[in-house]
């Protein structure tokens, strides 16, 4: 690299004593707006502003309109909270987490450690197990619907349930036995499955090995090493894969719709399980309601901050190991 | 190490001055080669990041108007690209008005390319005028419902009235186009599109749907058609066998469906005279009824198949022996069955009790209230489903059938006059119910969900007719 002359190596000098210091700042200053720029308009016009709206309209009567037309005060919060098809779908999203949320840790867990113990083509099998976390949640919901647990007897899942000698079920409709959740839940373990795989892969390999060495001339058994090393250690990935997990199934709308719900005309099973997004969207959607969806979407907002800050302040979240 | 540390200013534009013989690099500042006149790596970037936002806002916020529009509204046949900016305001380039025209995905083949002809032939009559149909799939009441709240919405429109877009002023008032004409439109259509004493739309089709069953699977069990609930009960029972069901009426189960019907065949409706209805002793008991029908017949009543109830696939393809479906499936039914398929009115609740019924449906068409060519939509509208008896013709009877709003349309569809087909007219004169205006999707999604608890988890019939009635009653009193 050839010296530059306007520049001097430190350590010997200062920066740079230079008469175009004012220039040179508002240089920096452009080169910031130009690069942060963009982004911060954007997220200004479809974020915060939409959020600015939602609330004002939160407090006036909205239907069939997103301007406000008459000013209600809390009224929608007090209906909303009054509702027993919003308590509902908060139910509906309680049972959902609690399926989700632990199966979901489980099984990505399990599969970061397999992957990791994979001596040859690791990149391989990552990549693999990735891939879902790609496709769309629409299209695999429709294939879950219509192709793998559609309700006749060429279904795939009836199918293979005939080789066992069952007869065809019908997965997405009766409401007992509940095998929606089946459907409702496998695809989106499918989908999430490699994400979180990931991200517990670069929390395993943060852990130092000569712990495991360690372990291992003293005789731990796999089962020891695992519970005593491996899942200690791995505390803020899991505490951190445990929020996401427990935030995106409060936002969980693509694969109830999809799955559940009719188009025109009014069959739909979505009435079955309808988490609080599903119900907003139908309040404001298909209901025009604007007034009453707004203040559900920010009561289902408060809930979901104030479970977080609860959860960050029961584990510890963030904290760090100090030693 | 060597003396290839240059220093950067950080970004807040602060100089770190280091110390005699220190090296250290401060955590917020990075360490490169900046000159102040040559073109280098990060002057290049900067340019080109400005470039590519600039872009971007321009395309943002030229792109909005149309992007929104045609998102939403595939301009099929139209062989201007996507997104240009003919689809939304009528750009009067040399007296050039261009109208959007919006309907639902018919099941029907030919439908598009019908209603694409249409709208051509009307530039053949109004040369300045060009109409723009956009084919709807998926859920057209969604799609519509969100462009009728911004500024895309489309000139002309089909859907069925309630209240709440005339509050909104969605809608206008179309008396003045029937002039004459309004005699020969059926009442009960006019009914359905009036609000306040005013006509806010003009009805395209009449529809209604009937139990279609097959006649040689009836026969070999030996089932008569059935004109009670019970009957209709029986009939499940001893067709549904192996891989063939004994009914199907949508994939929730029926659940849509019965709603509707079993509140009708009881005698009652939704609302009467402004005043619920459906809480009335005689429809607690038909529910209370219809729960117990349900529970025994679920494993019977077919259930996640491909397509809905509106398409006749289940009852073609013999997945099911008998299906509610639209008098629009019947060529469809025609072709695969030929005459081994008779029709019947949803059955009364019980022998002398109820009535028999159906719903007395269609589409009706609609100018968008705060459009941008109301006349023009408004003249459009008086040209093709007003004074057209032709396309009225082709439309209700060439692809589907459909029963022709007006009287004397109604009364030379020679398709209409002959078979299953006529069995089906006359069905929907004497047991049609019509929708009601004051009815809004508020009301019905409260209605729903009580008739999902009521029928799928066991609920108590009259508390939950009860918590939808009070809030129904809400939103009525909020239209008053």
């Amino acid at each position: 690299m050839s010296t530059i002359p306007s520049v001097q190596p430190i350590p010997t000098t200062l920066g740079r004593a230079m008469p175009a210091g004012r220039r040179k700042q508002w240089g920096t200053t452009m080169a910031f707006w130009a690069f942060v720029g963009p982004m911060a308009l954007g997220l200004l016009v479809f974020t915060y502003l939409p959020i600015v709206w939602g609330f004002i309209l939160s407090l006036y009567e909205a239907r069939r309109t997103v301007t406000p037309t008459e000013f209600v005060g809390l009224q929608n919060y007090t209906t909303m909270i009054g509702d027993s098809a919003f308590r509902q779908s908060l139910l509906t999203f309680g049972i959902f987490a609690l399926f989700i949320v632990p199966t979901t840790f489980a099984f990505s867990l399990g599969l970061a450690l397999l992957v990791n113990s994979v001596t040859h083509a690791q990149a391989f099998f990552r990549s693999v197990f990735f891939i879902p976390t790609a496709c769309s949640y629409v299209v695999a919901s429709l294939v879950w619907k219509l192709n793998i647990f559609n309700g006749l007897p060429f279904g795939l899942a009836n199918q293979v349930l005939h080789i066992f000698g069952v007869d065809p079920v019908v997965w997405i409709g009766p409401p007992q036995p509940p095998l929606y959740w089946v459907v409702l839940v496998t695809v989106r373990l499918w989908l999430q499955v490699g994400f979180y795989m990931i991200l517990f892969l670069a929390g395993l390999q943060q852990i130092d090995q000569t712990l495991y060495e360690a372990a291992r001339v003293d005789g731990a058994s796999r089962r020891s090493t695992f519970m005593h090393i491996t899942f200690p250690l791995l505390r803020n990935t899991s505490v951190a894969v445990t929020m996401l997990l427990l935030i995106a199934a409060f936002q969980a709308f693509d694969e109830f719709y999809n799955i559940l719900s009719g188009a025109i005309a009014g069959s739909s099973n979505i009435a079955l399980a309808r988490p609080p997004l599903v119900y907003l969207y139908q309040v404001s959607i298909s209901d025009q309601d604007f007034g009453r969806g707004s203040a559900g979407a920010f009561i289902l907002a408060a809930i979901i901050i104030v479970i977080t800050v609860i959860q960050g302040r029961v584990v510890g979240f963030g904290r760090g190991d100090r030693r | 190490m060597d003396l290839d540390w240059y220093e950067r200013t950080s970004v807040s534009g602060s100089f770190e001055t280091p110390g005699e013989g220190e090296n250290v690099v401060s955590t917020n500042s990075q360490w490169i080669a900046v000159t102040g006149h040559r073109l280098t790596r990060r002057s290049f970037f900067t340019a080109a990041a400005v470039a590519a936002g600039t872009g971007l806002l321009a395309a943002c916020s030229g792109g909005g108007g149309g992007g929104g529009g045609t998102a939403a509204q595939p301009t099929t046949g139209a062989a201007k690209p996507a997104g240009a900016a003919a689809t939304t305001a009528p750009a009067t380039t040399g007296n050039a008005i261009e109208l959007n025209h919006w309907y639902h995905q018919y099941g029907e083949a030919g439908t598009q390319q019908a209603a694409m002809k249409y709208a051509a032939d009307y530039s053949k009559v109004k040369p300045n005028v060009k109409v723009n149909v956009g084919w709807t799939p998926g859920d057209y009441g969604a799609k519509l419902n969100s462009a009728l709240l911004g500024s895309d919405a489309p000139d002309v429109f089909e859907t069925q009235l309630n209240r709440d877009m005339v509050r909104a002023g969605q809608v206008v008032p179309l008396d003045d186009i029937y002039g004459d004409l309004k005699s020969d439109f059926n009442e009960v259509g006019l009914r359905a599109n009036t609000v306040d004493g005013k006509l806010y739309g003009v009805k395209m089709i009449d529809d209604t749907s009937l139990v279609y069953y097959r006649k040689s699977l009836l026969d070999k069990a030996g089932v008569t058609p059935p004109t009670t609930l019970d009957e209709l009960g029986t009939a499940i029972d001893k067709l549904g066998s192996g891989q063939v069901k004994g009914m199907y009426m949508g994939n929730d189960g029926g659940v849509g469906v019965l709603g509707d019907e079993i509140l009708w065949s009881s005698g009652h409706d939704y609302l009467k005279d402004g005043k619920i209805d459906f809480t009335h002793d005689d429809v607690v008991a038909a529910f209370t009824k219809a729960q117990q029908f349900f529970k025994d017949r679920s494993p019977k009543i077919l259930s996640g198949a491909p397509t809905d109830w509106w398409d006749p696939t289940a009852f073609t393809t013999g997945l099911s022996a008998i299906q509610w479906t639209g008098l629009w499936a019947m060529p469809a039914i025609k072709k695969a069955l030929g005459d081994d398929f008779g029709v019947l009115p949803w059955p009364a609740i019980g022998a002398g009790q109820g009535t028999p019924s159906t719903f007395w449906g269609g589409w009706s068409q609609f100018v968008y209230g705060k459009g941008k060519s109301i006349e023009e939509a408004k003249a459009y509208v008086k040209w093709l489903w007003i004074e057209n008896k032709d396309v009225q013709k082709d439309w209700s009877l060439s692809y589907g059938f459909h029963v022709p709003p007006r009287k004397t349309s109604a009364a030379e569809a020679e398709p209409l006059k002959t078979g299953p087909a006529k069995e089906a007219v006359d069905i929907l004169s004497k047991y049609g119910v019509p929708g009601n205006p004051a009815w809004t999707n508020a009301m019905g999604t409260a209605y729903k969900d009580a008739i999902t608890n009521i029928l799928k988890n066991g609920a108590d019939v009259k508390a939950e007719l009860t918590g939808a009635a009070s809030k129904v009653q809400a939103e009525l009193d909020k239209q008053k």
